[in-house]
C-alpha cells in the first residue's frame, strides 16, 4: 500500500492527516457553499469551482470528529475521486511530506470499522503521527434511505 | 475536378484520423480481446475506409480494407479470438492503408505496391479459425508478415450485411469525442450524385454513416466553413467563460462603486462581450435534433419501398436542442426504432385499407422538453403489438415464467419487448427480427441516463417514448427563492404563477383535512410548500399538519392566516399530467441556465434534477418537478409500475360500462385520465389538451390551464414584469404529452354517479396524509369497500366502491 511517497498534509481537530499528493487536484481557499437541503449531514454544500459544480464534504463529520468552530473558515482540498472532483473541507493545510514505507503502521483494531476503512493507517513522523486517508473512501457518502425525501 | 480533389482530401484527413485511432484501438483490444465496443469501433472504421475507397475508385485500398473487415467480422462474431498474430496482421493492414493513403496524397494514385501477400495473410487467418489452428501456421504467417513488411498489401472475403446492421447500434459512443460544427454548413452543397454513389457502395451503412458521407463529400464552400474540434476543447472554453463571467461580475461591482466614467463604460462593454461570448460557446455544443432526423425520411423511404409499404413521416419539434453528445448517443436507437416501426408496425396498404385506415401509414416523430428532460416520441399508426403473442413468446423463450406472465398488466407485457433476446418476428429480415434490437435500444438510452417506454394500442399503433436527460443542455428556468436560497424550476413544467395577497384572495387557500389547497378559478389545486418539502426554514405552512391530525373535519386556512406571512406565491406546475401548486417564498425571474449534473452523493435525492451556476457565480439547485411531486405524494412513487392499460379502459368505456380511471397516489388517492369528469372539476377546456386526450380515447376535453396564464397573472395583484414573461413562455409551451401519462388504477362504480355531483366534487388532495386519505375515501364510499389505498408502498391498487355515489359531499362546491 505504501512505499516512498509524497503526502499532502492537513489538520483536522489538531490531528495531522495526509493524502497522497497526486490525488490532490488543488487546494483552494474557502468560498461560499450552497447548502443542499435533504442531503446527508456530511455534505456541506456545493461549490462553484471555475464553472464546475463540486460537492463539498465535511471531513470532520466524515471522520466522526466534533464540528469545526464557527469562526474557523475551512480550506478546500479538491481531490480526484471516482465520480469526479470532490472538495474535502479541512481545518488548515500543512506541508507536503515525503515518507518511507517503514514508518507506516496500519490502523489499530480498536478503531471503528467505518473509520478503519477511511483511515488506512499512520505514518510515524518525527514529531507526530500522520493519518493516511483513503480518498476514495473519504469521498463516499452512505446512501440516503430511499424514503427520506418523501417524509416531508 | 476540383470537387473530386476536395473529396479525396477530406477522405484523407478523415482516414488518417481514423487510422491513428485504429492503432490505439487495436492495442487496447489485444489486451482485452473481449471488448466488443472497441472491436465494433475498429470494424466501423475499416468499413468506412472500404466504402469510401470504393466510391473513390481506389480499388487496391478497398481490397485491403475488405479483407481486414472480413477478418474483423469473424472476430466480432466470436468465431475467432484476437491474438497476437491477428493483431499484427491487422496492424499491418493499417500500415498498408496508411502507405497507400500517403501515396494517394502525393501522387493521386494508390501506388504500384503489391498487396497480395497481406491479403493472403489476412485471408489465411480467417481460415485458420474454421479448423483448429495448426501449429505451423504461425511460422508461415511470420514469413508472410515479413513479406508484407517489405511491401504492404491487401485482399478479402465478405463481411456480409448482417453484421453491419447489428453493428450500427453501438456505433456512436465508440466514436471519438469529436464534434463537427456544421451549423454554418448550408444543406445544399453536398453533391447529390456523390451521395447516391456512396449509398450504392455501402447501402446498409448509409444510415449511420450518413453524416460521414456529408463530411466526406461536401462542396468546397462547406468544407471551408466547417472545422472539426475536440469536444474537450469546447468544455475547457466553457469553463473559462464561466470564470470570465465571475471576473466580469466582480469588475462590474467594483466599477459601479467608483466615479471613474472610463472604467464604467469599459466594464459595460466587457459585460456585453462576456455575455455574448458565453452564449456563443454554449451554442457550439447544442444541436437541433432535426440534424439526425433529417436522415430518417430517406431511411424510411428505402425501407418502405423494400417492404412494399407506404409511409409518411411527420416531424414535430425538430428545433429541440440537445447536447451534441446526446444527439450522437440517441442516433442509432432512434434509427432502430424507426426501422422497427416501418418493418413491423405499419401494415401493408391492402391490410390498412381493409382495416379502414389510410393506406399510407404515418410515422410521427416528436421532440420536446418536459420535466427537465427531452422527450422524443416515435409513433406509428400501425397494427400495434400483439400482446398475447408477446406473452407467449416471452414464456416460450423462458424470459418469464407462465405464472409471471399471467400476472402482468397489458402495459408490462408490451414492455417485455425490451428484454434481451426478445423477438416475435416469425422470420428474420435484414431489417429487424433478430431479437437484438429493443434491448440494445434500451441499454443505450439508459446509458445516457434516459428511459424508454412503449405504449401500444391494438389496431392503432405503437408509441415509443424516450426521455433523455438534458445534461449540459441549456434550459429556461424560473428562479425562485425558498429560505433565502435560490432554486431553479424548469420552465417546461411551469403553467402559471399566482400570488395570493394577504387580503382579497387569501380566502382562496383552504384546507382539506390539513392538506392545503387553493381554489384556482374554482378548481382545487393541491399546494406543496417548498420549505416544508426541503425541510428548510419554517416560514409557511408548518403549522398545518400537527393541528389537523386529530380529526377528519375540514379546517380552513383562515384559522392560521397569521402563520403564512403577508402573501403566498404559488408556482403552478405540472408533473406527469398532474398539476400542483408549489408555494415558495419569492419568485425572482426567468433565466437560461446551464444544467450541471449532481455528483453521486446527491443523486439519491429525488427533488433535485441538477445544479446550475447563476450569473453571480453562486450555485443554485434545479428542482425536479416530478421528484417533488412524488415526494409530496402528488404522484405515486414508482408510478412506472402502477400502469393499467389506457386502451383497455377506453374499450370498456366504449362498451357502455361506467368506469372511472384514477391515478393512485401514495395516499391511495385517485385522479386523472378518463376520470377527469369525476375526480377533478376541470372547467377550463383548452384546445391543446383536447386533441391528445381524445387520441387516447378520452372524449373529455382536457384542461390546459396554460391558456389561462395571462389572465391569472393579471389577477395576481402584484404581477411583476418577470411574472408576465413567465406566463407568456408557459403559454407557448405545448401541453406536453398528456396522453402518454395515464398511469392508472381503476375504480368501478356499480351505478351511474350523478353527473351533477361529479362535476362539483373535488378530489382529495394527494398531499394529504395516507391514512387520512384512506379514511376519507372510505368514509364516503357509500357502503363501498376501499382496498389497499392506505399503504404508500403498495405498487398496484384497485380502489373499488360497492355502489352508489362517492364523495359527493366532500370538498367545497364550486
Amino acid at each position: 500500500m505504501t512505499s516512498a511517497r509524497q503526502y499532502c498534509t492537513f489538520y483536522l481537530n489538531h490531528l495531522l492527516f495526509g493524502v497522497e499528493s497526486q490525488k490532490i487536484q488543488e487546494v483552494v481557499t474557502y468560498r461560499e457553499l450552497r447548502p443542499v437541503p435533504l442531503a446527508p449531514p456530511v455534505v456541506s454544500g456545493l461549490m462553484n469551482l471555475r464553472g464546475q459544480v463540486v460537492v463539498a464534504l465535511e471531513l470532520r463529520r466524515q471522520l466522526e470528529l466534533p464540528d469545526r468552530p464557527a469562526n474557523m473558515p475551512p480550506v478546500c482540498l479538491v481531490v480526484h475521486a471516482a465520480g469526479g472532483a470532490v472538495c474535502l473541507l479541512a481545518d488548515e493545510v500543512g506541508n507536503v511530506v515525503d515518507v518511507e514505507e517503514e514508518t507506516f503502521e496500519p490502523s489499530p483494531e480498536t478503531l471503528s470499522p467505518r473509520l478503519r476503512s477511511v483511515i488506512l493507517g499512520v505514518h510515524k513522523l518525527e514529531h507526530e503521527l500522520m493519518h493516511v486517508l483513503d480518498t476514495d473512501q473519504a469521498c463516499e457518502v452512505q446512501a440516503l434511505s430511499k424514503g427520506q425525501s418523501s417524509e416531508a | 475536378m476540383d470537387d473530386s480533389d476536395d473529396i479525396v482530401k477530406e477522405f484523407l484527413v478523415e482516414s488518417y484520423e481514423n487510422l491513428d485511432r485504429l492503432d490505439r484501438d487495436l492495442i487496447t483490444l489485444e489486451k482485452n480481446p473481449n471488448d466488443r465496443e472497441v472491436l465494433a469501433s475498429i470494424f466501423r472504421t475499416i468499413h468506412t475506409i472500404k466504402g469510401t475507397s470504393g466510391f473513390l475508385a481506389f480499388d487496391k485500398l478497398g481490397a485491403v480494407a475488405h479483407v481486414g473487415e472480413s477478418l474483423l467480422g469473424r472476430l466480432r462474431d466470436g468465431h475467432l479470438l484476437l491474438d497476437r498474430e491477428i493483431t499484427s496482421a491487422l496492424l499491418a493492414t493499417v500500415d498498408a492503408v496508411r502507405r497507400m493513403l500517403a501515396n494517394v496524397e502525393a501522387t493521386g494514385v494508390e501506388g504500384e505496391r503489391d498487396d497480395s501477400a497481406l491479403i493472403a495473410r489476412l485471408t489465411g487467418l480467417q481460415r485458420v479459425s474454421e479448423a483448429p489452428r495448426q501449429m505451423e501456421a504461425p511460422s508461415d504467417l511470420r514469413a508472410v508478415a515479413a513479406a508484407a513488411g517489405a511491401s504492404p498489401a491487401t485482399g478479402s472475403p465478405e463481411p456480409g450485411t448482417r453484421e453491419i446492421g447489428r453493428s450500427e447500434i453501438g456505433r456512436t459512443e465508440a466514436r471519438s469525442p469529436r464534434i463537427t460544427i456544421e451549423e454554418a454548413m448550408p444543406a445544399a452543397p453536398t453533391p447529390a450524385p456523390a451521395m447516391g454513389m456512396e449509398q450504392s457502395a455501402a447501402p446498409l451503412a448509409e444510415v449511420a454513416d450518413g453524416q460521414r458521407v456529408q463530411q466526406a463529400a461536401p462542396g468546397p464552400s462547406a468544407a471551408d466553413r466547417t472545422i472539426r474540434l475536440d469536444v474537450g476543447l469546447l468544455d475547457q472554453l466553457m469553463n473559462l467563460v464561466g470564470e470570465l463571467v465571475l471576473a466580469r461580475n466582480q469588475i462590474l461591482q467594483f466599477a459601479n462603486s467608483t466615479e471613474e466614467s472610463g472604467l464604467l463604460v469599459t466594464s459595460q462593454r466587457l459585460n456585453l462581450i462576456t455575455t455574448e461570448l458565453q452564449e456563443g460557446v454554449m451554442k457550439t455544443r447544442m444541436q437541433p435534433i432535426g440534424n439526425i432526423w433529417s436522415k430518417l425520411p430517406r431511411t424510411v423511404r428505402d425501407l418502405a419501398v423494400g417492404c412494399g409499404k407506404q409511409v409518411r413521416v411527420e416531424m414535430e419539434g425538430q428545433e429541440t436542442e440537445l447536447d451534441k453528445t446526446l444527439i450522437e448517443a440517441i442516433k442509432d436507437p432512434l434509427t432502430h426504432l424507426v426501422r422497427n416501426s416501418v418493418d413491423h408496425g405499419i401494415e401493408r396498404p391492402e391490410v390498412r385499407q381493409a382495416a379502414g385506415k389510410n393506406p399510407e401509414g404515418r410515422l410521427s416523430l416528436r421532440a420536446f422538453h418536459e420535466g427537465g428532460q427531452v422527450n422524443i416520441e416515435i409513433a406509428d399508426d400501425g397494427a400495434g403489438l400483439d400482446q398475447a403473442r408477446i406473452r407467449d413468446k416471452a414464456v416460450q423463450k423462458g424470459l418469464i415464467s407462465a405464472d409471471q406472465a399471467a400476472r402482468l398488466t397489458d402495459r408490462e407485457i408490451v414492455n417485455l419487448v425490451f428484454l434481451p433476446g426478445f423477438s416475435t418476428a416469425e422470420k428474420v429480415t435484414n431489417v429487424s427480427g433478430r431479437g437484438v434490437g429493443m434491448d440494445v435500444v434500451k441499454t443505450h438510452i439508459e446509458k445516457i441516463g434516459g428511459t424508454v417506454d412503449l405504449q401500444s394500442k391494438p389496431g392503432e399503433g405503437v408509441m415509443v417514448r424516450m426521455k433523455i436527460p438534458l445534461t449540459l443542455a441549456i434550459i429556461p428556468a424560473l428562479i425562485v427563492t425558498s429560505a433565502s436560497e435560490r432554486y431553479a424550476v424548469p420552465q417546461v413544467s411551469l403553467l402559471e404563477l399566482v400570488r395570493v395577497e394577504a387580503r382579497g384572495e387569501r380566502k382562496g387557500i383552504e384546507m382539506i383535512h390539513g392538506a392545503p389547497v387553493y381554489r384556482l378559478r374554482g378548481r382545487l389545486l393541491s399546494l406543496v410548500y417548498l420549505n416544508r418539502e426541503l425541510k428548510v426554514g419554517t416560514k409557511a405552512g408548518d403549522a398545518a399538519e400537527p393541528a389537523s391530525r386529530s380529526g377528519i373535519e375540514l379546517s380552513t386556512a383562515r384559522e392560521r392566516n397569521d402563520l403564512d406571512g403577508p402573501a403566498v406565491n404559488i408556482v403552478v406546475l405540472e408533473a406527469d399530467g398532474r398539476q400542483f401548486g408549489l408555494v415558495v417564498d419569492e419568485i425572482n425571474d426567468t433565466e437560461e441556465i446551464v444544467v450541471k449534473p449532481l455528483s453521486k452523493h446527491l443523486k439519491s435525492i429525488s427533488v433535485y434534477a441538477g445544479a446550475t451556476i447563476m450569473g453571480d457565480g453562486k450555485v443554485a439547485l434545479i428542482l425536479d418537478v416530478l421528484g417533488l411531486a412524488q415526494g409530496s405524494r402528488i404522484l405515486a412513487e414508482g408510478r412506472e409500475h402502477i400502469q393499467a392499460d389506457p386502451a383497455q379502459a377506453t374499450a370498456e368505456v366504449a362498451n357502455g360500462k361506467q368506469k372511472l380511471v384514477l391515478f393512485t397516489g401514495p395516499g391511495g388517492g385517485a385522479h386523472g385520465g378518463a376520470a377527469d369528469t369525476a375526480g377533478t372539476s376541470r372547467k377550463h377546456s383548452g384546445i391543446a389538451g383536447r386533441a391528445r386526450r381524445q387520441s387516447m380515447g378520452d372524449a373529455i376535453p382536457g384542461a390546459d390551464s396554460s391558456a389561462d396564464s395571462r389572465q391569472s397573472c393579471a389577477r395576481g395583484a402584484a404581477a411583476s414584469a418577470a411574472w408576465r414573461r413567465c406566463a407568456v413562455v408557459a403559454n407557448h409551451r405545448d401541453a406536453a404529452g398528456a396522453g402518454a401519462r395515464k398511469r392508472t388504477s381503476v375504480l368501478r362504480t356499480g351505478g351511474e354517479p350523478d353527473s351533477r355531483h361529479r362535476r362539483k366534487h373535488a378530489r382529495t388532495p394527494h398531499s394529504i396524509d395516507a391514512g387520512r386519505r384512506a379514511a376519507l375515501l372510505g368514509d364516503r364510499g357509500a357502503g363501498g369497500r376501499v382496498a389497499g389505498c392506505s399503504c404508500p408502498a403498495a405498487r398496484r391498487r384497485t380502489v373499488r366502491t360497492g355502489g352508489g355515489h362517492w364523495g359527493q359531499d366532500l370538498g367545497p362546491k364550486t
